[in-house]
């Protein structure tokens, strides 16, 4: 079995929001809506002072709570792990969004442009089936899925792989198969030391954040 | 340790979601009281009626939130898991058992339709309890809470509404028994959520639910049946008065105000330098 998963090296951030702005690109995203986040998070006082960028989003997790609650089912998981949304089956609820420990969803309730009047791009890329749903980030599951089709490896290959992961530039991210052994994602699970966010809550997270190496 | 920007409230749902918690769980409660008073009341209908409609208002409130509104009735969709699944089921047999009540007249159909009650305030409960990104509402408390308040707000309109009760016995205990059991649903809550911000928001909406909602309620109860008789049946009127808007008020805090998120945490910060 196959189980897509992201992994993001904290050590390797900088917060640069590229990520952020890849995803909006492709993903035709409305202002205020951030399937890919970046948190810049400081800690500490003076001198003792930390800071981290934590990339953040759908976690796809393998017990996903929005899956759960959906009345509709228009939230599904696919054999891969991939939390999906069926845009045609949403009623707009947000249970889901109140189910997600990770803010990760969005509902827009009506058309949104970046500068009031849509810009020829936007008005090209504007989905209403969008509208009054719910929307997040879906690991970029139709440039997975076409590049299986021409044979090629997601995470490895670029055309194949989640524009974030191909955007950043500190290669702070990462995706890959993790149950493949084999894979790049396995391998760097298996080198360092991680954690999932909100692990206590049960959803099996299927995005890991790298700290430091093994020791 | 952990580290993270602080939760916020949640935006998702609003006033609208309240309504459907305030006046599904009074609109239960209500029919609830209404089952037990059925035997010894004939004139129950209107009680029904008013419970109903109590219901529905809440639905159409939460109708008015939902972003597809023509895609209403895909919410049948999910029984396997999801509890809004569920509650629309359940709103759905105690509307037919309602229309069954107010057609026959017959108390053991409005006996009938205070257990779907019971079950439709079961599922708003477990609604907010699946809610695992909301740690006010998550808290493994908050199904007897929510159904205890229903309860104590049901019963309590119905003592409004029959001036005092009535002939029926049945509505009263109800009230205090349920009075009783959303102050130890509070507390057991209570323990449960710990120290935090959703806590200290919930908490002046929940000194009136004990105090104006609860302690008042009970000591007008007491004074008008042994000491003042002369009392019954005002005291019990305003006694249904309070425990309804308390309840009222404390759900409102509780969908509205005290819903912070779960926010972002790390528990580990990045060592550089390592890689």
């Amino acid at each position: 079995m196959t189980r897509w998963v992201m992994v993001a090296d904290l050590r390797r951030c900088v917060g640069c929001q590229t990520c952020t702005a890849a995803c909006k690109h492709t993903n035709a995203t409305p202002p205020e809506v951030q399937w890919r986040r970046v948190l810049d998070m400081e800690v500490g006082e003076y001198p003792q002072v930390h800071r981290a960028f934590v990339p953040v989003g759908c976690m796809h997790c393998a017990d996903p709570p929005c899956m759960h609650v959906c009345p509709s089912t228009a939230t599904r998981q696919r054999p891969d792990g991939i939390v999906t949304i069926d845009y045609d089956l949403c009623i707009g609820c947000a249970y889901c969004a109140v189910a997600c420990p990770y803010q990760a969803r969005y509902k827009t309730d009506e058309p949104t442009f970046a500068y009031g009047a849509p810009m020829p791009s936007e008005s090209e890329r504007f989905d209403p089936r969008r509208i009054g749903v719910a929307t997040k980030c879906t690991f970029c599951s139709d440039r997975i899925d076409a590049g299986l089709e021409k044979g090629l490896k997601p995470g490895v290959d670029p055309e194949a792989t989640p524009a974030c992961v191909n955007s950043c530039i500190a290669k702070a991210l990462h995706f890959g198969d993790i149950e493949d052994p084999a894979s790049n994602v396995s391998g760097l699970l298996a080198e360092n030391q991680f954690f999932r966010m909100h692990e206590e809550l049960g959803t099996e997270p299927g995005f890991y954040y790298l700290w430091d190496r093994k020791p | 340790m952990t580290y993270g920007p602080k939760p916020w409230v949640q935006r998702h749902w609003d006033v609208r979601a309240a309504t459907n918690f305030i006046l599904g769980g009074t609109g239960s409660g209500l029919l609830v009281a209404t089952a037990l008073a059925a035997q010894a009341a004939p004139s129950w209908r209107p009680f029904v009626a008013l419970g109903l409609a109590l219901i529905a208002l809440g639905l159409g409130a939460v109708w008015l939130e939902i972003g597809r509104k023509l895609r209403a009735l895909h919410v049948f969709f999910n029984p396997f898991t999801s509890w809004m699944t569920r509650e629309s089921f359940a709103a759905l047999v105690l509307f037919a058992l309602g229309a069954t009540a107010l057609a026959l007249g017959q108390p053991w159909t409005a006996q009938a339709l205070g257990l779907a009650a019971l079950a439709f305030v079961f599922c708003q409960g477990r609604i907010l309890r699946a809610s695992k990104g909301i740690p006010a509402w998550r808290t493994a408390g908050i199904t007897p809470l929510i159904m205890a308040t229903g309860l104590a707000e049901g019963s309590g309109l119905y003592l409004i509404a029959s001036a005092g009760g009535g002939a029926a016995l049945g509505p009263l205990i109800l009230f205090v028994l349920a009075l009783v059991a959303r102050a130890l649903a509070w507390r057991g809550y209570r323990a449960k959520l710990g120290a935090g911000r959703p806590l200290s928001t919930l908490e002046p909406s929940a000194k009136w639910l004990m105090n104006a909602g609860t302690v008042t309620p009970l000591a007008l109860l007491l004074l008008a049946r042994f000491v003042l008789p002369q009392l019954f049946p005002a005291g019990a009127v305003l006694a249904g008065i309070l425990a309804l808007t308390a309840g009222w008020y404390f759900k409102f805090t509780l969908v509205t105000r005290a819903a912070f998120n779960q926010g972002f945490a790390l528990p580990r910060l990045p060592v550089r330098g390592s890689r």
